[in-house]
């Protein structure tokens, strides 16, 4: 009896990696825990504690609140990419992926193919939290469609960067301590709370200095305008860019893995 | 049967060869690994045939996994070659990896998937088409009696039902050569026997095995060839027959009943044997060269009246080839 193989192509091995990542999440569905609760409990508890400080009452605070919910949600929808590749390669089964006559990037590009999937969820039930606590912006859903795809870019982008952290850090739980504090750093000390005014000057440099608020500042312009703006070209060019640097520098040090 | 796939490069030359019955199925040379300033793997060369089982047998952290890995293109070597069906495993990596099946120390199946989603990802991933990829895995399932919770997540597995998935998956593409990486460590004695009859299958169905082990009876049961490997060195390679050989054949122990025949006794043994005779108190000890040397030192032991008890005769074991060639603790 013989069995016959073709070697496989990069993209036909990326997508049985990335059904496999789909399996293992349906399998155990926790891992779709921070990504559908975090986003609810965050835009409730968030919303309707600090709305009426810091806006005078929840409905006016929607507007500040759900584009900063939501990119938290992909920064931290994204550092999962960092500890779930550290996690493979800790386990057996990468042993196998690299004794297989397969495309040697597909493991690496399954998971980050298959994440989208995860920031998908994560921006559909962070912008649905949102509409179901009274928020309604003025624009045309298109727009909505954009700045979905637009925080979703800006989540990929990211899990490149954290999956270089994954393949450089010596632990899972050291790649989940590194995105907790990086998230909660990036997000708390940006505009995706509090009006930048509100700040002491220091911390106004600093939130200025921080990329994530020139993302949550373009959803809202987008929001606000019902157009494409300058920032958000801005932020779409600097997706591009991590990408384009963090990609071969993930690349490479898979491949010294 | 054939599975239907666009043929290529890789199934033909790996057609090629095994079909040339003269080429080896392995071929490792001055294989090296330095781990900081410890060298794991030392200089290790040895030739693997067509067809048969050969064995791995050293104490914990003698190098056997790591000379494995370098084997299989899960680590580099640091200097040295190994050539699988001919073909060098860094210059064609892909091909040489397409050759065999690995089942590592730690079952490398998916956890969080069930047996039924593994086998098709991985043969999916080796390169076969959805339909025989469904097909081999049903096959599988049965050969390896998991068909039962197939669909069952993996955590409810137990360390045997693992342990054989583990070696279904390494099987998808019946490989004409698989590696075992101590296949029945830490499993129960009923699995283990199972195991073994697994592999003694697979060798009927013309498969080369090469396989990892620290326990002797399990080498000395499957392996047509073996290795002994302490601290990175082969100390010695040869059938188990042939290392059993060299450790110095049958033993022969008796007790001399009365102290004033002890000396007389030894005499008459040393007329008979070769080498020394090893003496505890009244208990006397020398190796045969064969069986056949019993019955006239009984004879002798007759005539000359001496009364004798305890008497025991021992085949060796590689339980003493094990003691007599590694050093203890790595």
């Amino acid at each position: 009896m013989e069995i016959q193989t073709h070697s496989g192509n990069v993209f036909m091995n990326t997508t049985t990696m990335a059904y496999r990542n789909l399996l293992k999440t349906v399998h155990n569905p926790d891992q779709f825990m921070d990504v559908i609760v975090q986003p609810v409990m965050f835009m409730l508890m968030f919303g309707y504690l600090f709305g009426g400080a810091i806006a005078g009452g929840v409905h006016a605070y929607l507007p500040t609140i759900v584009p900063g919910i939501l990119i938290q949600t992909m920064l931290s929808a994204s550092s999962g990419s960092g500890s779930q590749i550290r996690e493979d390669l800790d386990s057996g089964v990468f042993d196998r992926f690299k004794s297989l006559p397969m495309a040697h990037i597909a493991p690496l590009a399954g998971q980050l193919f298959g994440d989208i999937l995860r920031l998908i969820i994560a921006t559909i039930t962070s912008l649905t939290t949102g509409y179901l606590m009274g928020w309604r912006p003025n624009v045309d859903f298109g727009w909505i469609i954009v700045i979905g795809l637009l925080a979703i870019l800006t989540g990929w982008a990211l899990s490149w960067l954290f999956a270089l952290v994954g393949l450089l850090a010596k632990s899972a739980g050291a790649v989940q301590s590194f995105s907790l504090i990086t998230m909660l750093v990036l997000s708390f000390m940006s505009n995706a709370f509090v009006p930048l005014k509100s700040l002491t000057k220091p911390l106004q440099v600093i939130a200025h200095l921080n990329p994530v608020t020139y993302v949550i500042t373009a959803i809202r312009q987008i929001l606000a305008t019902g157009s494409w703006t300058h920032e958000a070209l801005l932020v779409l060019g600097f997706d591009i860019l991590i990408v384009a640097i963090f990609a071969p520098l993930t690349v490479w040090a898979y491949d010294r893995n | 049967m054939i599975y239907f796939v666009q043929g290529d490069l890789i199934k033909n030359k790996a057609q090629e060869g095994i079909t040339m019955t003269t080429m080896k199925a392995i071929e490792v040379s001055h294989l090296t690994k330095k781990f900081g300033n410890k060298t794991v793997v030392d200089d290790i060369s040895f030739e693997v045939q067509p067809g048969e089982v050969f064995g791995l047998l050293g104490p914990n952290g003698a190098g056997k996994t790591t000379t494995l890995r370098m084997i299989t293109t899960l680590l580099k070597a640091d200097a040295g070659q190994v050539k699988i069906f001919g073909h060098d495993t860094v210059k064609e990596g892909r091909l040489a990896r397409s050759m065999f099946g690995l089942t590592g120390q730690y079952a490398s199946v998916d956890e969080g998937l069930s047996a039924r989603q593994n086998l098709m990802i991985f043969a999916r991933l080796n390169g076969l088409s959805r339909q025989a990829a469904k097909q081999r895995t049903t096959e599988l399932l049965t050969e390896f009696s998991l068909e039962h919770s197939a669909d069952k997540a993996l955590k409810n597995f137990s360390g045997g039902m693992r342990r054989r998935l583990d070696l279904a998956v390494s099987l998808i593409t019946r490989p004409a050569l698989i590696f075992l990486d101590e296949p029945t460590t830490g499993l129960d004695p009923r699995t283990r026997t199972q195991m073994w009859t697994t592999i003694r299958q697979l060798v009927q169905q013309g498969s080369t095995v090469v396989l990892t082990t620290q326990y002797l009876d399990e080498a000395d049961a499957l392996a047509d060839r073996l290795a002994v490997i302490d601290h990175g060195k082969v100390v010695k390679m040869g059938t188990p027959a042939e290392l059993k050989q060299q450790v110095g054949g049958t033993k022969l122990a008796f007790t001399v009943n009365e102290q004033t025949e002890v000396a007389a006794a030894v005499k008459l043994l040393a007329a008979q044997v070769s080498g020394a005779v090893q003496q505890t108190g009244q208990q006397l000890r020398v190796s045969l060269k064969q069986l056949a040397q019993l019955t006239p030192i009984l004879t002798a032991l007759t005539q000359a009246k001496i009364a004798i008890s305890q008497l025991s005769v021992q085949e060796p074991s590689l339980d003493d080839v094990f003691m007599a060639l590694t050093v203890g603790k790595n």
